[in-house]
């Protein structure tokens, strides 16, 4: 039970950094990114091609958020600002779209094997050792926490982070005002993938990455989002954790062949749940 | 529909004629022809939620992957026990015969159609309160959550997949099996034909419209949209069902995450034909489905190994580029056709403008 709490509170912490980047593209931009998740296992795989080239894996916290920072503003040149402005529906449609090439293209490179880096950080032992916990699921709360803290000074002081929240409020506004938008959503999808690729990299030191996993990152992220709204980092991070505490939980008590989808339905009980407490009120989910 | 226009009878007399000789005509595409019958019925159905009612749903491969589930386990379960038919791998231990492989595919198909259906009511209210993009992802959590689930369950496979019953041995014809799927699927294309097209003439029709253009507003109208959305899901479940059901047969191998519900397929598949084809249309999906399935099989071998990737560019230009499909497309280029009377004086007027 303490195995699984603390398992499922460390690997929330994950969840919530990249739920952090869906709620701010989503924000920003209105946009919903189905290759969200697909983001993240491409920046473990970054981390992953690192240790292979004999680096320590670590260092992919630093580097994966580059490279991918890049990834996602050429994505954004080719395909999502044509999204931008456009029916939701299109932006899910055209991300699943993504999802699916970089899915293939992470199977033609990195080969459809399961795989992990390996940090060889050791574990700690804890209560007379009855739970195991691996430094390096340690170490990645701390990275997380670090980066996310760092993002949101960043956002608060620097000029690029105030064009951003400007745009979010009102995007013709600040077109009027002398932001240059178009500039302003590339580089939020870029710190989207970059969010994505040092969440990657953490989970490719952490877990496990295999090419076709990247879909229950950004299911798991919308959620997250959903309940706790666009934009407000403690109620990410909170409902995160709780994520990721449910995780661990359903493993522990269904087995692990259900967890995925358990996931997938806590999904469904979350939009349906809120969908009938609006529904009292005669409103829906906008 | 009181009178069936002179035009429109030759059309369809033509192709039900077509339909019928086509498996003579190339009896080495039977089985691309069974896909390409049941492709349509899925485009069909999805474009009453999608197209006509404006909810987007990628869900209807629940019950496509129901439908298969169902259809196999009823074959296997009427006569058989079903936990060792799965143990077993099937064929070895268990022999169906003649008569009893068609009666437990026509009681499979019948609980494949019905199933469904009732489920689609009854989760309904609860799903279809959603709206938009939420709905969307709702239903795209569904039909993954049911692969994962049914890739758990030990009765029907679990994992390794489940063996649908052999066709029976003692019909000698080499191309009765393909016959037989063949003709199943064309009935099944037909029946969602008629009563689509059925629709497309009532009332329904227009008050699926009216929820698609403005939910609010049409409830303002005093509709009851919510017993509507209900009624239009569960026709499209009762032929997703029926669609899978055949499908597994032809198929005759089932596997949870790569067959029944084959959300990165299938799911996709229908959605793609219908908004190629031109979504809201009842021709649209019929030639979308027709046209990717043409592509598909034509290209699909030249292009080893990197289908996924054509896929998902293919999704990206369409949704991008083409988003009204071929009949929006056409529908711009010659709105007469259609029935669309266009002002002269308005049409110089545009053209100036330009």
């Amino acid at each position: 039970m303490v195995q699984a709490s603390l398992d499922g509170i460390l690997l929330g912490i994950l969840f919530a950094l990249i739920a952090y980047g869906m709620a701010l593209q989503w924000g920003v931009m209105n946009i919903i990114n189905i290759a969200q998740g697909d983001l993240v296992i491409l920046g473990g795989y970054i981390a992953y091609t690192m240790y292979l080239a004999g680096i320590h894996p670590a260092w992919g916290v630093i580097v994966s958020p580059i490279i991918m920072f890049f990834v996602g503003w050429a994505l954004y040149k080719l395909v999502i600002n044509k999204v931008v402005d456009r029916d939701l529906f299109i932006s899910i449609l055209a991300t699943f779209g993504i999802a699916i090439i970089f899915q293939q293209l992470m199977n033609f490179i990195f080969g459809a094997d399961v795989v992990v880096a390996q940090s060889e950080y050791g574990t700690t032992m804890l209560f007379d050792n009855s739970v195991t916990l691996p430094n390096s699921k340690i170490f990645s709360a701390v990275v997380s926490i670090l980066y996310a803290i760092a993002l949101v000074i960043y956002m608060k002081k620097s000029r690029l982070g105030r064009a951003i929240r400007a745009t979010a409020q009102n995007a013709r506004a600040a077109k009027i005002l002398g932001v240059d938008t178009e500039k302003v959503y590339a580089a939020t999808f870029g710190i989207n993938a970059a969010l994505c690729g040092i969440a990657g990299a953490l989970i490719a030191i952490t877990l496990t990455l295999h090419p076709y996993v990247g879909l229950p990152y950004t299911v798991r992220s919308f959620m997250i989002v959903i309940v706790a709204g666009l934009g407000n980092l403690p109620a990410v991070a909170i409902s995160g954790m709780g994520l990721g505490l449910f995780e661990e939980f359903a493993d522990y008590i269904l087995g692990t062949e259900f967890r995925i989808g358990a996931v997938f339905m806590l999904l469904v009980f979350i939009l349906v749940y809120r969908r009938f407490k609006l529904s009292k009120k005669r409103e829906y989910l906008k | 529909m009181d009178k069936v226009n002179q035009k429109d009878l030759i059309l369809y007399s033509g192709l039900i004629i077509l339909g019928l000789a086509a498996p003579f005509l190339f009896p080495g595409f039977k089985v691309q022809l069974t896909i390409l019958c049941v492709l349509i019925v899925l485009a069909m159905t999805w474009n009453l939620q999608g197209g006509e009612m404006g909810y987007n749903t990628f869900g209807n491969i629940l019950f496509y992957g129901l439908g298969m589930y169902l259809t196999a386990s009823v074959q296997v379960g009427m006569f058989f026990p079903l936990a060792e038919w799965t143990e077993s791998g099937g064929e070895k231990t268990f022999v169906h015969t003649t008569s009893q492989y068609f009666q437990g595919m026509g009681v499979g198909l019948l609980v494949a159609a019905l199933v469904p259906t009732i489920i689609a009511g009854a989760i309904g209210y609860a799903i279809l309160g959603l709206r938009g993009h939420y709905f969307a992802i709702c239903t795209l959590g569904l039909g993954i959550a049911a692969g994962e689930i049914a890739g758990g369950i030990e009765i029907i496979g679990a994992g390794q997949g489940f063996t649908t019953p052999p066709f029976p041995k003692d019909i000698v014809d080499p191309g009765a099996r393909g016959d037989f799927f063949y003709f199943l699927s064309f009935v099944l294309l037909i029946g969602t034909f008629v009563f689509i097209k059925w629709i497309y003439g009532s009332r329904f029709k227009l008050i699926l419209n009216a929820i698609r253009d403005n939910e609010d507003k049409a409830e303002a109208m005093g509709i009851q949209t919510m017993k509507y959305k209900i009624v239009g899901w569960m026709v499209s479940a009762f032929f997703a069902g029926l669609a899978g059901g055949i499908m597994g047969g032809l198929i005759g191998y089932i596997d949870s995450t790569d067959v029944a519900f084959d959300g990165r397929e299938m799911g996709v598949f229908m959605v793609l034909m219908a908004i190629l084809g031109g979504k809201g249309t009842l021709w649209g999906p019929v030639i979308g489905a027709t046209l990717f399935h043409f592509l598909k099989e034509g290209f699909w071998t030249l292009i080893l190994g990197w289908q996924y990737v054509a896929l998902g560019v293919l999704i990206v230009v369409i949704v991008i580029y083409f988003p009204e499909g071929l009949m929006g497309w056409l529908r711009e280029k010659y709105p007469e056709r259609f029935g669309e009377v266009i002002d002269e004086k308005d049409r110089k007027a545009q053209v100036e403008l330009k």
